[in-house]
C-alpha cells in the first residue's frame, strides 16, 4: 500500500479517553489516538509509564475503567471491542491479532515442539489438514530465518533469539490484521536485536501489518515506528511522526528521555 | 432371653445403603441427570471419601453406589478381566452394602463398572456402564489453568486438542496416542473417553446402553445417553485407526477382540490373549481354540479345567 492510500484509508483502530485505573492507582489516563492499516505505532515511555497497561487494554487483556477501544474487526466492522460478547472476542482475538510477548516463554507453549507452536493458530482457525498446515510451518520459518530441519525441536532447546523467532512466526501464520509487541527485544544481546529488528521490519513492510509496539529503546522505535506515542505517568505528553519527536522534543520529558540516550 | 439373635450380616447394617447416605446419592443423582441433559459436559459434584485411595475409582464406585438398587446385577472389569484384585475387591463391596447379584457375564449385567475397557460383546439397551475416571479433562495436558479449559469448552475451541495430534504425528509420523483418545460428542463437547484404549473408542457411538463417567478426585461426572453421536478427532490426511495385531487370541483365536501380551518366562516367551476375560471364556466354551488352547493359562477360567 502507499503512503497516500495509507493515510486515507478508514482508521483500522480507534481509541477514545481511555484511563484504567488499579484502585487509587492510576494505570493510564485519557488515551485517544486513530491507526490506520499498515501503519506501526511506537509507545515510549520510562518504567511505570503506564505503556504495559495501555498495551493490555488495547489488545482486550485488560478492561479500561473508562473509554473506548474500537477496531475495524473481519466479522463485525468496526466495533467497541468491550462490547462485543467474551466468544466474539476471543475468537477476534485469535484471527485478527497477534500478540508478541517480550519473554518468549509467555508466548510459546513450552511443553510443544516449535513447529506446533507456529501451526497452532492454524488449528484454532479450523485448519484439519496436517500435510498443509507442516508446509506452511515450515514456509514460516524460512520467513524468520530459522533451520527448517529443527521443526520439531522444543523451545527450550532454542537460544532466545530464534524462541524470539518462533513466537514472531507463530503471530504472523494466520495472518493477523493487527500485531501487539511489548518489547519484542527486550532480552536480546545487541546483534541478535539488530537482526531480529530488521527481519521485523522486513516483515512489517512486505505484510502491510499493523503494529503497536511498546518499548523503552529509543532505538527500536526509531527503527521500527512511523509514529510514536511518549507516556509519562499514565499520560500521553507528546505524539507524533517517529522523526519529528526524536529529532524536535518539544516536551519537557520528550527531551530528558532523548537526550538520555547513551552514545558510543 | 427373648431377644432375636442378631441377623449374620450385622456389620454390613452399620452402613446406609450402598454405602452412601441418601443426601449424597441424591445429589450425585442430580449431577447424573444434568450430564446425561448435556452429553460430554463435565458436571461438578461433591466427591466424598471413599473407604479407598483416590486414583483407585473413587469416581466410579460413587457413581454406582448412587445407581444401584438391590434387583441391579452387577459385574466390575479392571482391563477387561474380572478376575483381577481390584474388579474383586470393589464387587464384593457391592454385594456386601448394596446386596446385589453379581456376575461376570455381560449380558447378564445391570450395571457394569469397568477400568480401562469397553466389554467386547455389545451392550444393550438397559444396561449402564460406569466408568472409572482419573482426568476428565482432555485438554488439562496442553492447557494447566481450570479457568481457560472451561471457557474453551463453553465457546468450542477446541483447536488446542489438535496440538496434541499434531505433536504426535510430527514425532511418530502417525497418530501414536494409545489410550484416553479424545473423541467430539455430537459435535459440540470434547471429551476424554477416560484410560480406555482407542480400540473401544468407536464402541461409544452409538451405543445402546448408558455410558457415564465418574472423575473422584477431581469431582467430575459426564455422561453418554444411549444413541450418542461419538466421533474421534483426526486429521483429513491423516484419519483415526485403531489398534490391530498381527496375531489372534492364543487361547481362543479370536480375531477382531483387544489383546493383552503375557510374558511367559524369561527366555522371551509370550502369548497375546483377550483382555476381556468373560468374552475369552465364552468362546472358549463355545468350542474356538486359538494355537496355545490348553495352556495352564486356559484353566484358570472356570468350567474350563481339563
Amino acid at each position: 500500500m502507499n503512503a497516500v492510500a495509507n493515510i486515507q484509508a478508514e482508521p483500522l483502530l480507534r481509541v477514545q479517553g481511555l484511563s484504567k485505573w488499579y484502585g487509587h492507582v492510576l494505570g493510564c489516563r485519557d488515551v485517544s489516538f486513530e491507526m490506520r492499516p499498515g501503519e506501526v505505532l511506537g509507545v515510549v515511555g520510562e518504567s511505570g509509564s503506564g505503556k504495559t497497561t495501555l498495551l493490555k487494554c488495547l489488545s482486550g487483556r485488560l478492561v479500561p475503567s473508562s473509554g473506548q477501544v474500537e477496531f475495524e474487526t473481519r466479522r463485525h466492522g468496526l466495533t467497541d471491542i468491550y462490547a462485543l460478547s467474551e466468544p466474539d472476542r476471543r475468537r477476534m482475538q485469535r484471527e485478527d491479532w497477534g500478540f508478541v510477548h517480550q519473554n518468549p516463554r509467555d508466548g510459546l507453549r513450552m511443553r510443544v515442539s516449535g513447529g506446533a507452536n507456529v501451526a497452532e493458530p492454524l488449528m484454532n482457525m479450523g485448519q484439519r489438514h496436517y500435510g498443509e498446515m507442516r508446509r506452511s510451518t515450515v514456509e514460516w520459518l524460512e520467513r524468520v530465518e530459522l533451520d527448517t530441519s529443527r521443526i520439531d525441536d522444543k523451545p527450550r532447546n532454542f537460544s532466545g533469539g530464534m524462541q524470539q523467532r518462533i513466537q514472531v512466526a507463530r503471530n504472523l501464520i494466520h495472518g493477523p490484521k493487527l500485531v501487539f509487541m511489548d518489547e519484542p527485544t527486550g532480552g536480546l544481546d545487541v546483534s541478535v536485536q539488530a537482526r531480529l529488528l530488521d527481519l521485523l521490519r522486513e516483515l512489517v513492510r512486505d505484510l502491510g501489518l499493523a503494529v503497536i509496539i511498546v518499548t523503552h529503546d529509543m532505538a527500536v522505535a526509531r527503527l521500527m515506528a512511523d509514529r510514536l506515542l511518549v507516556m509519562r505517568r499514565g499520560e500521553v505528553v507528546e505524539t507524533g511522526l517517529t522523526d519529528q519527536v526524536l529529532d524536535d522534543p518539544q516536551h519537557a520529558y520528550t527531551q530528558l528521555l532523548v537526550s538520555s540516550v547513551l552514545q558510543i | 432371653m427373648t431377644e432375636a439373635s442378631p441377623p449374620a450380616n450385622l456389620a454390613e447394617r452399620y452402613y446406609n445403603y450402598a454405602y452412601l447416605d441418601e443426601q449424597t446419592k441424591r445429589m450425585i443423582r442430580r449431577a447424573i441427570l444434568k450430564a446425561l441433559a448435556i452429553p460430554g459436559y463435565q458436571a461438578p459434584f461433591g466427591s466424598r471419601e471413599m473407604p479407598v485411595p483416590y486414583g483407585w475409582g473413587t469416581g466410579g464406585i460413587q457413581l454406582t453406589a448412587a445407581i444401584i438398587g438391590p434387583d441391579d446385577v452387577y459385574k466390575c472389569i479392571d482391563q477387561g478381566a474380572d478376575d483381577t484384585t481390584n474388579a474383586v475387591s470393589i464387587r464384593k463391596f457391592f454385594a456386601k452394602v448394596a446386596d446385589v447379584a453379581t456376575t461376570e457375564d455381560t449380558s447378564d449385567a445391570t450395571i457394569i463398572q469397568t477400568r480401562h475397557r469397553i466389554p467386547e460383546q455389545s451392550l444393550k439397551a438397559g444396561q449402564v456402564l460406569v466408568f472409572q475416571v482419573p482426568q476428565p479433562e482432555p485438554l488439562r495436558g496442553l492447557e494447566a489453568r481450570e479457568t481457560e479449559t472451561r471457557a474453551m469448552h463453553a465457546y468450542e475451541e477446541y483447536g488446542l486438542q489438535y496440538v496434541s495430534l499434531y505433536e504426535n504425528i510430527s514425532a511418530y509420523g502417525r497418530i501414536a496416542a494409545t489410550a484416553g483418545y479424545p473423541v467430539m460428542i455430537e459435535e459440540r463437547y470434547l471429551m476424554s473417553p477416560s484410560p480406555i484404549p482407542k480400540f473401544d473408542n468407536p464402541k461409544m457411538d452409538d451405543n445402546e446402553a448408558i455410558l457415564l463417567f465418574g472423575a473422584g478426585r477431581e469431582k467430575r461426572i459426564y455422561a453418554l445417553p444411549p444413541h450418542t453421536r461419538v466421533r474421534s478427532l483426526d486429521f483429513e490426511d491423516y484419519p483415526f485407526e485403531v489398534q490391530s495385531w498381527e496375531e489372534n487370541c492364543a487361547l481362543c483365536g479370536a480375531e477382531d477382540s483387544y489383546l493383552d501380551e503375557v510374558v511367559l518366562d524369561d527366555a522371551g516367551n509370550k502369548m497375546f490373549v483377550c483382555s476381556d476375560s468373560h468374552f475369552c471364556g465364552e468362546r472358549r466354551k463355545a468350542g474356538h481354540s486359538g494355537p496355545m488352547a490348553g495352556h495352564q493359562l486356559d484353566q484358570t477360567v472356570e468350567g474350563n479345567t481339563p
